[in-house]
C-alpha cells in the first residue's frame, strides 16, 4: 500500500520534471523562432549539423573523373584539384570543422567560466593572481602563439585542435564573468540569501549562474565563431596535419597550388569560402538574435 | 657707471629670481602632475610585471621546442664552416647564447640577460640573422599597414554607429545592421582572399604582391611613396571593411547609452540644433569607452598580421613570423613573439592611461 503510493509519488515528481523539461525545450524552440535573426540563424546551423551528420555516414571519397571538372548531373559541383567529387569533399569535411568548433566552444567556456567564479568570488590574492594571468593571457597577441603552439605540438585529432584553440581563448570571457559576478555580489538578493543562510552552492549554482547564463550562452556561439576563424587560419598556413576534405586545408591548397590562376578552379575556391562565411552567418545571427532574446536591455529598445 | 653696474647686477639678480620662481612652478607643476595622476604609476607597474610575466612565457616556449634543434644547428655549421662537430657545437652555443645542457635556472638566467641586453635571439636556419635585424627590416611596413587602417576604421566606424544610433529603428539602421553582420560573418583572411583573387589576379587593377615596386628608387621621392601607397591599398581595405564594423557596433551601442542621459533631452528642450547635439554632446561622450578598446584591437590587427601579409605577400612583421614558423626556427618565433607582446604591453598601457586622463570619471573610481 504505502510502496505503491511512493511509486505513485515518485512517478509524478519524474512525471513533473519531465514535463518541465520539455517545457524547457518547447519554450527555447518558440523564443528561437519568435526571433527573426536566431531562427534564420539556427535553421542554417542545423543544415550544417544534418550535413556533417550525413558527412560522417558518407564513404570515403574515390577518384571520378579529371581533375577540375566542370559540373554535371552526377557531379553537382564538378571534381576538386584530385579528381574527386567536390559536393561530397565538402560534406565530409564539414563534420572536423563543427566538431572542432564545438568542442572548443566546450573547452573555452569551461576554463573562462571557472576562472571568472573563483576569481569574481573567492577575491583577494587569489583574484589578484588570477587577473595578472588573465592579463598576460589578454597581451600576447592569441593568433602568433596559436601558431607556435601548433609548431610544437603536433595537430591531428580535432579533440588536440580544439584544446590548443581554447589554451589562449578564455582570457576575456574569465575577466567578463568575473566583472559581472562582482556586481552580482553585492546585489539585495544575493545579500539577503546570505542572511538567509543559504549555503553556497545553492547561492553559486541557484541565483548566480541563471543570471550570468545568457551571458555565457552568447558567449559560448561567439566563440565558436572565433573558433572556426582561428582553426581554418591555422590550417590554411598548413601547420594542421588533417585531411584533404577540411576546409580549412583546401584555402592551404588553393594558395599553395596556384589555383588561383587556374580558372577552372573557380568553384573549388569558391566553395570551401562560401561554406564558411555561411556557417559563421549563422553563427552570428543565431548570436545577435539569442542575446536580443535574453538580454531584457535590447529587448526593450 | 656704477649705478649702471648695479642695475645690471638688480636686472641679473632679478631675473635669477624670475627663473627661480618660474623653475619653483614647474616643479610644483610637475608634483602635482605625479599627484594628480598617480593612478598612472599602478598601471606601469602593472604592465612591468605581465611584461616580466611574458618574457617567463616566451622562456617556457623554448622550453617546449625539439630537443635537438641546437644541435640540428652544430651539424649546419659544421658542415659549412668544416669544423669538428664539437667546436660547431660550441659556437652554435655561443651564437645563441642557450645551452641545453645547462640547468633550467641558468638558462632562465642567460636567456633573461640576453634580453636585457636588447638581443631578442639568433636565426637556427641562418645564424648572420636575428631578431633585432628583422623586426627593424619589416616592423615598419606592419605599424604603417595597422596604424594607418585602425585610424579610418575607427573614424568610419564611430561616423557609421553614430548615425545608426541616431537613426535607430530606421531604414538605414536596418542596412548598416546587415553590412555588421555579413562583414562579422567572414574572417578577414577570407576577405582579403576574396579581394586579392578578384582586383589583383581577374581584374588586375592592383599588384599581387610587395609593398612597393623595385623600378623606383627607394627614398624620400614622390614615385617612391606613391607605389608605397598602391601596394598598400588592398590590405588596408581589407582590413578597414572587417574593422569597421566593429567599431561601429561599439559606437552604436555607446552613443545609444548617451543618448538616454539626461544633458541630451535638456539639450533637445532647449531647442538645440540636432547636427549640434550629434557632433558636440553625443559623439564626443560616446566616444570616450571607445578609446579602451583601442589597444585590444591594435592587438588584433598586429596578430592578425600573419594572415593577412602572407596571403598579401606583404614583407612585414607577420610574413617574417609566418615564414619562420614554416622553418621551424624557434629563436625567431619565441624573440618576435615576445616583441609582439612588449608592443602590445606598452599600446595597451597608453590606451588605458589616455582614457582615464581625458575621462576623470573613471580615474575617480579607481
Amino acid at each position: 500500500m504505502e510502496t505503491a503510493v511512493v511509486k505513485e509519488r515518485s512517478i509524478s515528481a519524474l512525471g513533473r520534471i519531465l514535463k518541465k523539461i520539455l517545457g524547457g525545450i518547447a519554450a527555447f524552440f518558440k523564443s528561437i523562432y519568435g526571433n527573426p535573426k536566431s531562427a534564420i540563424g539556427f535553421s542554417i546551423i542545423v543544415l550544417f549539423m544534418i550535413v556533417a551528420i550525413a558527412g560522417s555516414c558518407l564513404p570515403e571519397s574515390q577518384i571520378v573523373g579529371m581533375r577540375f571538372e566542370a559540373p554535371s548531373k552526377e557531379h553537382l559541383l564538378g571534381t576538386d584539384h584530385l579528381g574527386r567529387d567536390l559536393l561530397s569533399q565538402l560534406v565530409i569535411g564539414s563534420k572536423d570543422v563543427l566538431a572542432i568548433a564545438f568542442l572548443t566552444g566546450v573547452f573555452t567556456v569551461f576554463i573562462g567560466l571557472v576562472i571568472g567564479l573563483v576569481s569574481g568570488l573567492i577575491g583577494g590574492v587569489v583574484d589578484k593572481v588570477l587577473q595578472m594571468i588573465t592579463n598576460l593571457f589578454l597581451s600576447v597577441p592569441s593568433f602568433p602563439v596559436l601558431l607556435v603552439l601548433s609548431t610544437m605540438i603536433v595537430i591531428k585529432d580535432n579533440f588536440t585542435f580544439a584544446l590548443i584553440l581554447s589554451v589562449w581563448n578564455w582570457a576575456g570571457l574569465a575577466r567578463a564573468v568575473r566583472a559581472q559576478i562582482i556586481s552580482l555580489k553585492e546585489r539585495d538578493f544575493i545579500q539577503i540569501c546570505h542572511v538567509m543562510g543559504m549555503n553556497k552552492g545553492r547561492i553559486i549554482f541557484g541565483e548566480l549562474m541563471p543570471n550570468i547564463a545568457s551571458y555565457i550562452v552568447v558567449n559560448f556561439i561567439t566563440i565558436m565563431r572565433g573558433a572556426i576563424t582561428g582553426s581554418v587560419g591555422i590550417m590554411f598556413l598548413g601547420l594542421a596535419e588533417l585531411d584533404s576534405t577540411n576546409w580549412g586545408t583546401m584555402l592551404y591548397l588553393i594558395f599553395q597550388q596556384g589555383f588561383l590562376f587556374n580558372s577552372r578552379a573557380i568553384l573549388y575556391i569558391l566553395s570551401p569560402i562560401f561554406c564558411i562565411v555561411l556557417f559563421q552567418l549563422g553563427i552570428v545571427l543565431l548570436a545577435n538574435g539569442v542575446d536580443e532574446i535574453l538580454n531584457p536591455r535590447l529587448r526593450k529598445n | 657707471m656704477k649705478n649702471e653696474g648695479r642695475d645690471i647686477s638688480i636686472a641679473l639678480r632679478g631675473s635669477f629670481s624670475a627663473a627661480g620662481s618660474v623653475l619653483k612652478k614647474v616643479g610644483i607643476l610637475v608634483g602635482k602632475f605625479f599627484y594628480k595622476y598617480r593612478f598612472l604609476w599602478m598601471r606601469i607597474g602593472i604592465a612591468l610585471v605581465t611584461l616580466m610575466l611574458a618574457m617567463f612565457l616566451s622562456f617556457l616556449l623554448l622550453e617546449l621546442m625539439p630537443a635537438d634543434s641546437v644541435d640540428q644547428m652544430a651539424i649546419k655549421l659544421a658542415t659549412e664552416r668544416r669544423i669538428p662537430f664539437e667546436e660547431a657545437r660550441e659556437l652554435a652555443i655561443s651564437i645563441l647564447g642557450y645551452d641545453p645542457d645547462e640547468s633550467v635556472f641558468e638558462k632562465f638566467g642567460s636567456y633573461v640577460s640576453n634580453l636585457f641586453r636588447g638581443n631578442l635571439g639568433v636565426s637556427i636556419v641562418n645564424p648572420t640573422i636575428n631578431v633585432n635585424s628583422v623586426i627593424a627590416k619589416t616592423l615598419p611596413w606592419t605599424l604603417f599597414i595597422s596604424t594607418v587602417s585602425l585610424i579610418i576604421s575607427f573614424g568610419l566606424g564611430t561616423l557609421i554607429g553614430a548615425f545608426m544610433a541616431w537613426k535607430r529603428g530606421k531604414a538605414g539602421d536596418a542596412m548598416l545592421t546587415s553590412y555588421i553582420v555579413v562583414s562579422s560573418a567572414i574572417p578577414d583572411y577570407i576577405f582579403a582572399v576574396i579581394i586579392l583573387y578578384l582586383f589583383a589576379y581577374q581584374l588586375e587593377w592592383f599588384p599581387q604582391m610587395g609593398a612597393y615596386s623595385i623600378e623606383y628608387e627607394i627614398g624620400f621621392n614622390a614615385e617612391f611613396i606613391g607605389s608605397c601607397i598602391y601596394h598598400a591599398i588592398l590590405p588596408i581595405f581589407a582590413n578597414v571593411f572587417i574593422q569597421t564594423a566593429g567599431w561601429a557596433l561599439l559606437m552604436r551601442g555607446s552613443s545609444v547609452a548617451v543618448m538616454g542621459e539626461d544633458y541630451i533631452w535638456a539639450a533637445r528642450t532647449r531647442g538645440v540644433p540636432q547636427r549640434t547635439i550629434i557632433r558636440k554632446y553625443m559623439r564626443k561622450n560616446a566616444i570616450l569607452p571607445l578609446i579602451a578598446s583601442l589597444a585590444l584591437s591594435f592587438a588584433g590587427l598586429f596578430g592578425g598580421s600573419t594572415l593577412m601579409e602572407s596571403i598579401f605577400n606583404y614583407p612585414g612583421l607577420g610574413q617574417a613570423f609566418s615564414l619562420y614558423i614554416a622553418q621551424r626556427d624557434y629563436f625567431m618565433i619565441v624573440g618576435i613573439l615576445f616583441f609582439e607582446s612588449a608592443i602590445l604591453v606598452i599600446a595597451n598601457l597608453i590606451a588605458d592611461s589616455m582614457y582615464s586622463i581625458i575621462d576623470p570619471r573613471i580615474r575617480r573610481s579607481e
